[in-house]
């Protein structure tokens, strides 16, 4: 199924100046089901919905734990994110092996992106079909960074990836400039109120009932190796959650802007450049 | 790991085939090569150094509660001949590391080239990360164990010194075959017999040393070293680390006194 006659190979150029290939990729993160990052003064968390494939299987694993002071949340093609943590994990192992201390996040992420900038620009290769949040912790405090599949990469303030994340940015947006000054237990509340947003219309209405989806939730943070939060822990925040206050609004139907993050299905070649999803608030460095 | 790409390694596409070899595009997998020494032998086989020829003589470091001192003469002599009399061993590797060589000198500028393109890269970074004494010593001991694991050693013994990120002083020693500990007072050489006692003596229990008690020690040693290790010149730098930075300091005269001389008999 071509889209034109551009998209042929990830080294072809279209005359716009776009690399159809490497968008196509870019969709798969939507494919994934939502998870959200965002951080305070010293905690970094990570917040992942999980919906099993099928109603007989258990739900993918959508946080990686990467070293004590670093993990990822994915948003897409499962296996090639397994193939980046095994990079990562590889990579943080090293480093402390040689000079017995933590691998600076920003670096690991560059060097990250460098990898995975150089299947954008081969014919034999193709880009990795997985987004990743990333949240760690190291002497420059709490990071979390996002990263995509044409090997560009975000440091963010909150952001969230994966399908219907758009009302997860939305809520992320509203309630950026509380974030840094929040408790631990508040950073994750406003995590789990985040995702619950991304939550598809009628399990909202069905929200006391067990659903098929369910929330991960890991933090890092000053003296806090990474840790995925129990079940307990999860039932624990997620109640607190709920009574602090409402989720962000589902989307309404017929509420169709331009950042819609559900694969798109507009076939216009004339669209323009598409850049990567930009985020929420990014930092500088 | 997957490959060896990590960004610095090569240029995009000058990677093309020797001959009768294959293309090896960038990120993919590239072929670890043997050390040099491990695959080629010589018209009349394989040397390795046996021994140092070009040394430098001791170091001596102290931590006190600010900062650490690291001093070393400079000398570096050829066996017995005081070969090159104006030569630094203390040396600032960024401004929270000082490190300083005793031991072959020609594999301490060997090293220390590696150190400092190693400095070079993280600057490259440009993350305001920079390396710390104790990372540096980490990888020292992995490097010096891995030569002599090759039954290459490099032949040096070195005292990395300097101001963790919190501010808090490290001072360590590695070895030749990659050993390494921490102290308030560390040294090489000679000074590990003449010094290290001599500042183990003036230690308070239960206390750092204060900057100034660090640096009268320093003085006191180099004097005795000067007076009794025949490898020693009068003249010494000093590294100075603090959380506000290091610098080496120097050259400082040892305070010479000859006049006992006369009283001695038998020679």
């Amino acid at each position: 199924m071509f889209r034109n006659q551009y998209d042929s190979d990830v080294t072809v150029w279209s005359p716009q100046g776009r690399l159809h290939q490497v968008e196509y990729a870019m969709e798969a993160v939507k494919l994934g089901t939502a998870t959200v990052g965002l951080k305070n003064r010293d905690t970094a968390v990570l917040v992942a919905l999980c919906k099993p494939a099928s109603e007989l299987s258990a739900s993918q694993r959508k946080i990686i734990p990467i070293d004590d002071h670093l993990g990822i949340s994915i948003a897409g093609i499962t296996a090639d994110a397994r193939v980046l943590s095994k990079y990562l994990r590889a990579e943080c192992l090293n480093y402390k092996h040689s000079y017995d201390f933590t691998y600076p996040v920003t670096r690991l992420i560059t060097n990250l992106g460098n990898k995975m900038q150089t299947t954008t620009q081969r014919y034999d290769r193709r880009p990795y079909g997985v987004g990743l949040l990333v949240a760690g912790y190291d002497e420059k405090g709490p990071h979390i960074y996002q990263v995509t599949p044409s090997a560009t990469f975000f440091n963010c303030k909150a952001n969230s990836i994966g399908s219907r994340s758009q009302s997860a940015r939305t809520y992320l947006d509203r309630n950026l400039n509380s974030f840094l000054d929040c408790s631990k237990d508040d950073i994750i509340c406003h995590g789990i109120n985040a995702i619950l947003g991304t939550l598809p219309t009628d399990e909202h209405q069905s929200r006391d009932t067990p659903s098929q989806y369910s929330i991960t939730v890991a933090i890092v943070g000053k003296n806090q190796p990474f840790k995925i939060l129990s079940e307990e822990e999860n039932a624990k925040y997620l109640e607190w959650a709920k009574a602090r206050g409402a989720p962000a609004d589902p989307r309404r139907p017929g509420d169709d802007d331009d950042d819609d993050n559900r694969p798109s299905t507009s076939d216009d070649p004339d669209a323009g450049p598409r850049d990567p999803q930009v985020a929420v608030a990014t930092e500088e460095r | 790991m997957l490959n060896n790409y990590n960004g610095m390694a090569q240029p995009l596409w000058q990677n093309g085939p020797a001959p009768g070899e294959f293309y090896n595009f960038t990120g993919g997998q590239t072929v670890q090569k043997l050390p040099r020494e491990l695959t080629t032998a010589g018209p009349y086989g394989t040397k390795r150094s046996t021994a140092a020829i070009t040394t430098g003589s001791s170091v001596l470091g102290i931590r006190y509660d600010g900062g650490v001192m690291l001093a070393a003469d400079t000398l570096v002599s050829y066996g017995s001949l005081a070969r090159y009399q104006n030569i630094d061993r203390v040396f600032k590797i960024n401004k929270n590391i000082l490190l300083g060589g005793s031991g072959d000198f020609a594999d301490i500028q060997s090293i220390m080239r590696n150190i400092d393109q190693k400095m070079i890269e993280d600057q490259c970074y440009d993350d305001n990360i920079e390396m710390k004494p104790k990372s540096l010593a980490s990888w020292m001991t992995r490097v010096l164990y891995n030569r002599r694991s090759r039954m290459n050693p490099l032949y040096i013994d070195v005292v990395v010194g300097g101001v963790e990120q919190n501010g808090t002083p490290y001072l360590a020693n590695v070895d030749l075959r990659g050993r390494a500990y921490e102290d308030f007072v560390v040294a090489t050489g000679f000074a590990r017999h003449l010094a290290v006692p001599l500042v183990r003596e003036n230690k308070p229990k239960d206390k750092e040393f204060t900057a100034e008690e660090a640096s009268q020690l320093i003085r006191k040693c180099m004097e005795v070293l000067y007076y009794r290790d025949t490898r020693n010149s009068s003249t010494y730098t000093v590294g100075v680390c603090t959380p506000n930075g290091c610098g080496v300091e120097g050259p400082y005269q040892v305070n010479e006194n000859w006049t006992f001389a006369a009283t001695i008999k038998g020679y």
